[in-house]
């Protein structure tokens, strides 16, 4: 319990920072918002007047202590171009982002795993050689790229898939599948690539364990040693990169965004920074961060479920 | 990992002693002493020595000196030494053409005239390339420099330091990474105002800082715990000493081998960043010299 507290005020320690530090950029860029919010053809009293009402006259800190005290409560301000309240516009994208990236990781993960499985259980042979020049080669495409070509395969020559939308998981799940399904592929080309060779790595090296040796002299079938034994404590690097990845992809995934036309996070969040809208760009951002830290913690969580040993380390801690 | 002992944390260094480690505990005669003696000598000797301390056959793996290189090496070196050289030598290569003059032959397919036929302004899509290359390189070793200069020194410290300064940097670091990296790179880059070759690679570098000052601490976590490191404590080795002699040389390789791909991983994000703030996507206005 001692080690969950510690890391929630580390959480919330990190998520103050993280708001404050992006107040004070927004409010560092140029461009005013107030000359956003009045229009082009506002006068200097009607910008003097929109000033006053936004508070930007106040000093950063105080404007940073009200923002948090709105956002505590979930207001966290409106759009100034189209005026939609940013808690709105959160609520529309994130679970575009969401669906996208579980997708990716599914897919990513999925075909990962067993061949990081095999490569490792006969490392330095012809599978193994194989599938690190293929996950070379795969991670050395950028996701763009990846993205162009499968539209180009699947959704113009093939037609099996669609380009360009997107339709809400609980109105068509199948078609919500296949609409995400190109967009989440192009992400997860390049990071199936990594949790192979992660995965690849651990496993070789938990393999000349002890227990290992062991667990093979009892005479239990190297599948099985494989599978019961050796896979548990390799997947560490593995979690701790596909959590990362994910924290980092909410709002890194705005090409793939923009490519297949969602309306994510991402895409919001860079949409805001270049029509100098920063009242979303600060909700982006709190998202973005806040997931990240959540998805730090769960995998800090997730150690103490893998690897016992962990757990007792911390209960004597 | 054992923490270094209390008497070494507050001991202060005179200025410039990383650069003039204390020679007394160099075994004498060896070429170190003779060089880093009080006299003094240029950073750029030291620099040297380093070099020379890292390629030491001790401190290399064994099995890597083993290992043969294979076909595949040459093939991959020689790919990357033939772009290098491409782009470094492209104002001079006499069968490149200027990258934004138009021609006439607009779409055209390859031809002999040009080598990857040319766009839909009819520009050489070849001399493009390479004119591109240029930037992608420059920006990719760059901003990795960028980050291996900041990382590395915050990773040694909070790693060699520890207790409170390490929970306050690595803390900073936790905030880094927390923040989101393109944001960073797109508010650097309208910031200033300008989209140079030198403020794309510190938007860029600035998302490696974190990951290479972890990756540097905990390279210098397990070998500050190593025995070699007690040997030169105990022989009162100052800590610059220390972090300069024994624990560099020993995060440098992990550290450049993360940093190489560091390099892959910048050149692919610049060419994802939105085409407004990156100078090697901007297509020039057409006609321009």
């Amino acid at each position: 319990m001692r080690f969950v507290r510690k890391k929630v005020t580390q959480l919330l320690l990190v998520l103050l920072a993280v708001t404050f530090l992006s107040f004070l950029m927004i409010n560092l860029l140029p461009g005013d918002p107030a000359q956003v919010i009045c229009g082009i053809s506002c006068d200097q009293a009607g910008l003097d007047q929109t000033r006053e009402d936004l508070g930007l006259n106040d000093p950063i800190p105080v404007r940073y202590v009200n923002w948090l005290k709105d956002a505590l409560t979930g207001d966290m301000g409106s759009s100034a171009i189209n005026k939609q309240p940013v808690s709105d516009a959160i609520k529309e994208r994130l679970p575009v982002t969401l669906e996208l990236l579980i997708y990716s990781q599914f897919i990513a993960l999925v075909v990962a795993i067993p061949l990081g499985l095999i490569a490792a259980q006969r490392s330095g042979g012809i599978f193994d050689r194989v599938s690190t020049t293929v996950a070379f080669g795969l991670l050395a495409i950028p996701s763009f790229v990846v993205a162009i070509v499968l539209i180009l395969i699947f959704a113009v020559n093939l037609g099996w898939f669609p380009a360009v939308g997107f339709v809400p998981f609980t109105e068509n799940p199948a078609e919500n599948i296949r609409y995400l399904f190109l967009p989440a592929l192009s992400l997860a080309v390049a990071e199936l690539a990594v949790y192979m060779r992660l995965l690849r790595t651990d496993l070789i090296s938990t393999l000349q364990e002890d227990y290992i040796t062991m667990a093979k002299a009892k005479g239990i079938s190297s599948r099985r040693v494989l599978m019961r034994h050796a896979f548990r404590p390799s997947t560490f690097s593995l979690i701790t990169v596909a959590g990362l990845n994910f924290g980092r992809l909410i709002g890194g995934a705005f090409i793939i965004e923009v490519i297949f036309a969602l309306n994510g996070i991402g895409r919001y969040i860079v949409t805001s920074i270049l029509s100098r809208d920063y009242i979303p760009v600060q909700g982006g951002v709190v998202v973005v961060a806040v997931a990240y830290v959540l998805i730090n913690f769960c995998i800090d969580m997730l150690y103490a479920v893998i690897d016992p040993r962990i757990r007792h380390a911390r209960a004597i801690a | 990992m054992p923490a270094p002992s209390p008497e070494f944390g507050g001991e202060s260094q005179a200025p410039g002693s990383e650069y003039f480690p204390e020679s007394d505990f160099l075994e004498s005669g060896s070429m170190a002493t003779e060089l880093v003696g009080p006299g003094g000598i240029a950073d750029g000797q030291v620099r040297e020595l380093e070099g020379l301390h890292i390629l030491d056959p001790d401190q290399v793996p064994a099995d890597a000196i083993k290992k043969r290189l294979g076909l595949g090496f040459y093939i991959s070196a020689g790919w990357v030494a033939l772009v290098a050289i491409m782009a470094a030598l492209a104002p001079y290569l006499p069968f490149l053409k200027n990258p934004s003059k138009v021609s006439s032959c607009l779409k055209c397919s390859a031809s002999s005239a040009h080598w990857f036929g040319t766009d839909a302004l009819g520009r050489d899509i070849f001399s493009r390339i390479v004119w591109g290359g240029r930037v992608s390189l420059t920006v990719g070793v760059t901003s990795i420099i960028f980050g291996l200069i900041f990382g590395g020194i915050i990773g040694l410290v909070a790693g060699f330091i520890r207790g409170r300064t390490e929970g306050f940097l690595m803390g900073c670091m936790d905030v880094l990474l927390a923040f989101p990296a393109l944001l960073l790179a797109l508010a650097i880059i309208t910031f200033s105002g300008n989209n140079t070759v030198w403020v794309i690679s510190l938007a860029i570098g600035v998302g490696a800082i974190a990951p290479i000052a972890r990756l540097v601490r905990a390279s210098t976590l397990i070998t500050g715990g190593k025995e070699f490191v007690l040997a030169s404590r105990t022989l009162g080795a100052s800590q610059a000493r220390i972090i300069v002699r024994e624990i560099l040389p020993n995060v440098v390789l992990p550290v450049l081998s993360f940093a190489i791909i560091g390099v892959a991983v910048a050149i692919v994000a610049e060419g994802g960043l939105p085409s407004w703030a990156c100078p090697s996507l901007r297509p020039p206005p057409p006609g321009a010299a």
